[in-house]
Order: C-alpha cells, then sequence, then structure tokens
C-alpha cells in the first residue's frame, strides 16, 4: 500500500482535489437549491408546494448514478457540450439538493408556528419574519445534518469515477489497473477517503453534542 | 414521438424487469440481513462494554465515512485474497449488508439514545434485568421513533444498488445501459423507465412507511 | 482524558497493521487444470459489451461472439464433449483482478499479450492478431492517429492498453477512460470526445453497429489476442494451447473466423492467424 502512495500518490492526490472540488460545488449548489424548494414546500401558494413536493420526492427516489449519467449522455447529445466532471457534479447537486430541502424544512418547522405568529404580530412582514427571526435559529438547527450531507457528498461524489471525472475513485481505478495490485490500491483510496470524511465526522458528533444544547 | 415507444419492445421491457428483479431481490435480502446485523451492532455500541463498544464504533465509523462504491469493489475483487471468493449477486449483498448495517447501527443507536433515561430505571427498579428492560421496554420504544430514517435508509439501499454496476452486477441500471449501448435512439425512453421503474420501487417503499408508522402511533399503549 | 483521545488511533493503527497482514497471501494457487478436470467446468471471464467478440443478446439473453465460441470450442478440447464453459462477464478494467482473485480460470475477452501483462499473468499462444485504430462519426476531421493534436480528446476504455498506446502515440490528446465499451461507445455517440481508440476488430463491430461511426487511418500498433490465466497456472496454459493447435489443425478455428468476421476488412483467416 505505501508503494502505492509513494508511486502514484500524485495521481490519487489530483483525484482527491477533484472529489473535494466538487463536494464543495457541489454542497454550496446543493444548498441554494434545496433551501429555495424547501421554501416552496412551505409557501402560502399551493403550487409552489406542489412544485415543492414533486421535486423533492422525484429526485430522492431515483438513484444519483441514474442523474449523473443523464447528464452525461444525455445533455450533451440533445442540448449542450458537457464534460464527465461538470455533468457528475451536477448530478451530485441536484441529488443533495433534494435532501437539503428536507433538512431546511424540518428545520424551519421545528422553529415553529409560534415564533412566526409572534413576529408577525409585531408587525414584521413575512420575508422579514424569515429573515430576522425563523432562519437564525433554524439554521443552528440544521448546521449538523447539513454536516453530515457534506460527508455523504465527498462518498457520493465518487459516482463520478463512472463518467469520467477525474476525481479519486476514477483516479484509483486507473492506479490500480496500471500496477495489477488491486487490494493495496483500494486501501490507499480508502485510507484517502478516511482522511476527508473521518474528521468531519467526528466534528459533526461534537457539534450535535455540544452546539446545538448551547 | 413514435420511435420514443418504438423503444419498449417486449424484449428490451423483459430485459429491464430482469434487472428490475435483479434489484429487488438483492436489495431485499440486504435489507433483511442489515436490520438485523444493524440493530445488534448499534445496541452493541449503545451498551457501552469495555473496549468492544469502542471496537465496534469505531469499525461502523470506518465503514461508513467510506463510499459503497469501494466497498463494493472490494468486496469483490479484493477478499478473493484473502480466501472469500463470492459470484457476483452474493458480492453485492455482502458489501450493501456490511455498509448499511453501519448506517443502520448509528439510526439505531440515536433511536435508542432518545428514549428517556427514566425508562430504563424505571424498568430496573420494577424487577426487570437489564436485558429485560432492553427488549421489552427500551427497544419497542426506539423502533418506534426509528421506522422513517430506517426506512429512508432503505430507499438509500435500493437507490445504491445501482453502483453494483461496477462489479457487472445484472441490475436494473446495468442492464439499461446493455439496452441503450446497443442503439442510441433508446438512450432517452431507457432513462425514463429507470427513472420511473425506481420512483415506484421507493415511493411505496416510503408510503408503506408512512402506515406503519400512523399505524403504530395511533395504536393503543 | 489524553487516553481517551488517543483510542481511535490506536485503533486505526491496529486495523491498518491488520489490512496489510492481509495483503501478502493468496489463494488462487490451487491447479485450475485438476479443478476443472475434477468439476468437469471450466469458468471463462468473457466480454457482454463488444460486437463480433462477445456481445449480450438482449433477446436470448446469452452472450455472443467469436471469444465466446472459442471458449466453448476450447473447453469441450480440453474436458470433452461433456465438459462445461461457465460465462463470467468482465469487463478490461476487472479481467485482471478477476483472474487473480480466482474468480475466473481464464479470460478470453480481446485481451492483448504485452510484457507488462505477462509479468502478472500467464498467456496461452495468440489466437487472433488485432492492432489499434480510431472510430469517429462520418466526417470527422480526424483521419488518422496523427490528427489528434492539443485540445481533442479521446476515449478509451479503463485497464484497456490501448489507453497506454494512444498516449504514446498522441500525447498531446486528452485521454477519457470509462468503464467498459458500451459506455464509451456512447459517450462517443454524446459528443464527449472526437474519437474513440481501440483494436480494430471492436471498432469494426461498434460501426457496424451504427453506420455513422467509421474506423479510419488504419492500425498504429500490433495486438496479439491472448487467452489469459493466473501466473503459474502453467498446466491450464499448456493445455489451453494444445486445444488452440488442435482447433487451428481441425479447421474450427477457420470455420469461427469466417462465422464472425467475414467480409470485414483486414480480418480474412491470413491477416488474424
Amino acid at each position: 500500500m505505501f508503494t502505492i502512495l509513494a508511486e502514484h500518490g500524485s495521481a490519487l492526490l489530483s483525484g482527491l482535489g477533484y472529489t473535494l472540488a466538487a463536494s464543495l460545488m457541489a454542497l454550496l449548489g446543493s444548498l441554494v437549491i434545496g433551501t429555495a424548494f424547501a421554501l416552496f414546500e412551505i409557501s402560502h401558494r399551493k403550487w409552489l408546494r406542489i412544485i415543492g413536493r414533486i421535486y423533492v420526492e422525484v429526485v430522492r427516489n431515483i438513484p444519483l448514478l441514474v442523474i449523473a449519467l443523464g447528464f452525461y449522455v444525455i445533455v450533451p447529445r440533445y442540448v449542450m457540450p458537457m464534460d464527465g466532471f461538470t455533468a457528475g457534479t451536477i448530478g451530485l447537486t441536484i441529488y443533495t439538493s433534494a435532501f437539503i430541502a428536507e433538512t431546511v424544512r424540518a428545520g424551519i418547522e421545528s422553529v415553529a408556528v409560534g415564533q412566526m405568529e409572534g413576529a408577525r404580530s409585531v408587525g414584521l412582514t413575512y420575508t422579514q419574519a424569515m429573515v430576522q427571526i425563523i432562519f437564525p435559529q433554524a439554521i443552528k438547527i440544521v448546521v449538523p445534518p447539513l454536516g453530515n450531507q457534506f460527508i455523504n457528498l465527498v462518498k457520493n461524489s465518487s459516482v463520478l469515477a463512472f463518467v469520467a471525472g477525474f476525481d479519486l475513485m476514477y483516479e484509483g481505478k486507473i492506479v490500480a489497473n496500471a500496477t495489477f495490485s488491486t487490494f493495496d490500491t483500494y486501501l490507499a483510496v480508502g485510507l484517502l477517503y478516511l482522511v476527508l470524511t473521518m474528521p468531519l465526522s467526528y466534528l459533526m458528533r461534537y457539534l450535535e453534542k455540544h452546539w446545538v444544547s448551547a | 414521438m413514435q420511435s420514443f415507444f418504438a423503444a419498449y419492445t417486449w424484449d428490451n421491457l423483459r430485459y429491464l424487469l430482469q434487472g428490475l428483479w435483479v434489484t429487488v431481490e438483492v436489495s431485499v435480502v440486504s435489507i433483511l440481513f442489515s436490520f438485523i446485523l444493524g440493530t445488534l451492532l448499534g445496541v452493541a455500541r449503545y451498551v457501552k462494554i469495555k473496549y468492544f463498544s469502542a471496537i465496534v464504533g469505531f469499525v461502523i465509523d470506518l465503514i461508513r465515512n467510506l463510499p459503497l462504491l469501494l466497498i463494493l469493489f472490494f468486496t469483490y475483487f479484493a477478499l478473493p485474497d484473502i480466501g472469500i471468493r463470492l459470484p457476483v449477486i452474493p458480492a453485492a449483498i455482502v458489501a450493501m449488508t456490511v455498509f448499511e448495517s453501519a448506517m443502520l447501527a448509528e439510526i439505531v443507536r440515536s433511536g435508542i439514545n432518545a428514549v428517556p433515561v427514566g425508562q430504563m430505571e424505571a424498568a430496573r427498579s420494577n424487577g426487570l434485568s437489564y436485558t429485560q428492560a432492553m427488549t421489552k421496554i427500551i427497544m419497542p420504544q426506539a423502533f418506534k421513533k426509528m421506522i422513517p430514517p430506517i426506512v429512508s435508509q432503505f430507499i438509500s439501499l435500493v437507490k445504491d444498488t445501482s453502483l453494483a454496476t461496477i462489479i457487472l452486477l445484472p441490475e436494473l441500471t446495468y442492464h439499461a445501459q446493455i439496452i441503450y449501448g446497443q442503439n442510441i435512439n433508446y438512450m432517452i425512453p431507457m432513462f425514463v423507465a429507470l427513472a420511473a421503474l425506481y420512483f415506484i420501487v421507493n415511493y411505496a417503499l416510503s408510503i408503506a412507511s408512512r402506515v406503519i408508522d400512523r399505524r403504530m402511533s395511533r395504536a393503543p399503549r | 482524558m489524553a487516553k481517551r483521545r488517543l483510542r481511535p488511533l490506536l485503533l486505526l493503527v491496529a486495523f491498518l497493521a491488520l489490512a496489510l497482514a492481509g495483503c501478502g497471501k493468496s489463494v488462487a494457487d490451487r491447479d485450475a487444470l485438476a479443478h476443472a478436470k475434477a468439476t468437469n467446468k471450466l469458468v471463462w471471464g468473457v466480454k457482454a459489451d463488444t460486437r463480433l467478440f462477445g456481445l449480450m443478446n438482449i433477446k436470448t439473453d446469452q452472450i455472443e461472439g467469436f471469444d465466446i465460441d472459442m471458449a466453448k470450442a476450447i473447453t469441450k478440447q480440453i474436458l470433452g464433449p461433456k465438459g462445461k464453459a461457465d460465462l463470467v462477464q468482465v469487463t478490461s478494467d476487472t479481467r485482471v483482478p478477476m483472474l487473480k482473485g480466482g474468480n475466473v480460470d481464464a479470460v478470453i475477452a480481446t485481451m492483448t499479450i504485452t510484457p507488462d501483462r505477462q509479468k502478472v499473468l500467464n498467456f496461452s499462444q495468440p489466437y487472433f492478431n488485432a492492432g489499434q485504430a480510431l472510430l469517429v462519426k462520418k466526417g470527422s476531421p480526424i483521419k488518422s492517429v496523427k490528427d489528434l493534436v492539443k485540445g481533442t480528446k479521446v476515449i478509451g476504455v479503463q485497464g484497456s492498453n490501448s489507453v497506454d498506446n494512444v498516449k504514446k502515440a498522441a500525447p498531446q490528446t486528452q485521454v477519457l477512460q470509462l468503464s467498459d465499451y458500451a459506455q464509451a461507445f456512447t459517450a462517443l455517440k454524446s459528443g464527449q470526445g472526437d474519437a474513440l481508440t481501440t483494436d480494430n476488430g471492436i471498432l469494426y463491430g461498434m460501426s457496424e453497429q451504427d453506420h455513422d461511426y467509421v474506423v479510419v487511418g488504419g492500425t498504429f500498433t500490433k495486438e496479439p489476442y491472448g487467452i489469459a490465466m493466473n501466473k503459474g497456472q502453467d498446466n491450464l496454459t499448456k493445455a489451453m494451447n494444445t486445444a488452440v493447435d488442435q482447433l487451428r489443425a481441425n479447421g474450427t478455428y477457420a470455420k469461427l473466423i469466417n462465422k464472425w468476421f467475414k467480409g470485414i476488412p483486414g480480418f480474412s483467416l491470413k491477416e488474424v492467424e
């Protein structure tokens, strides 16, 4: 395993870089899209609620691989050119946004209806109440689950290997093929994933314990 | 539009459904195994037996933090190195079970944690042994709380079986790939079919969970 | 407190030590020929995504192709008329680990004999001579490997030596590696690359499947295909070589070449033998 890391470390590290980049971009993107659909889901307008509901239900019941492959093979053929890294990252973003929408919606709802009523009764508009009263409290509740979503993103980004997305798994497969040492290569790849995810997951556990109760 | 429906020939549909059958087969078996193993591991981690629980906890954390894709690869290609050689369907089941058990163990542990400490104390003071209190008082309450996260984990499991295309498990996604690989005009119809079939299976699962949830919360205590 | 913090670290070290201890051993060492004779069955790794050599027939759910027919004929030569050929699907990416892990006894899957592979595998005598070429959309400006200049993208398959070859022949081009030939051809049709490169036989199969795509530029390498077995399976290797000789002598080989490659340029019996 150490010879793999010594001889092919640069390829694997470059893969790790793409994995991290895809995960970060997908986190930002899915945060925006997910929050938007969460707001749709709790909107006063029925048609927005329906759109929000359909989006979330459809996206989270379809495998990430199917979404990512769809962007990789269908979009470039019929719509616009799109390379594997982009297609994979967009697939990750859309897939994750459905879960984030659920998390954010649950977070907002748990801040309780009373808060909104109170805020409105002292003369704040719906938007003001949302931004100033509900969001700050909801964020505190949703940060730990969002952290877990990020860990999921790092793991799920391995789907990029299916679409030539240059990520850690893709590079790992190439190294395994070049060296013929499957076991050692995937051990090294696993270790590199853990370097990213383990500290994060311990941090999240710490946050869950100490931050929310604070 | 005509060419769209032309993709759904009898042969193609039969081939897709064959794939769906493998998806369902692998999912159901893995769900059963991982439910049992996940519960055991979750309890093992919760009960805090010296060293043992810590080791179990650490292994759970390791597995939870690795991509399933890697675990699939390992099971199929690296386990033979230490003498465990499995055909593709059992290999997929083993990999799914290992990964999902670790995920479920966390759900079970936090489910038990969510049962108030007073319950255990009350049960013990009424003369129940620790094991009795666990199985008769704590676990039933914990499971009630765990149903929604457990079911969404099962939905993940069904979706995750698609990743086993990497070890050529002849499941739904792989069969669709073979079909559109031989005729590019079938690509969009196959993706539509894929999305629809996965959606139907998973949506049925989530409806089932809601029904169970409602029944259980309505049940008299 | 410090002791508790250290525990995960110690466990990690223990895990790594265990994992490393597992590395050296291999149990795929039993004599594959004796085992095949005992069970009356040879387990073959074959392609299911490669027209002409090994392709899944959706109608019959059977894999069909030249490699498949060869595997069946060789099995009968080695084990007698009742011998069974078990077919397990592999891709270029998975065939070496499947062999090394003992999941399959032999691989007959458009596999080129290369010095690198010979270090870790046994090969039979060559049974087919292919050469690497390019597949492009009709009317593409790319006519040969020389046109793969900076800014072009070429699609290959993970674990195939054609990827290494094209990197040498056209170092400026970007190589995208997909997991199998079905995926690679779909990616080419979706416009993910300007050309697809692998052995001409596989490319002609693709071109036959979709006439919008053509093989260009002739071959720029020689690719002798061999049957691969795990390193040290010398008895099985000998048996394979004898079987291939017998098939050539009794006319089966010529019949199979004719069955699959009749009318395809560059694949007359004389050229591939």
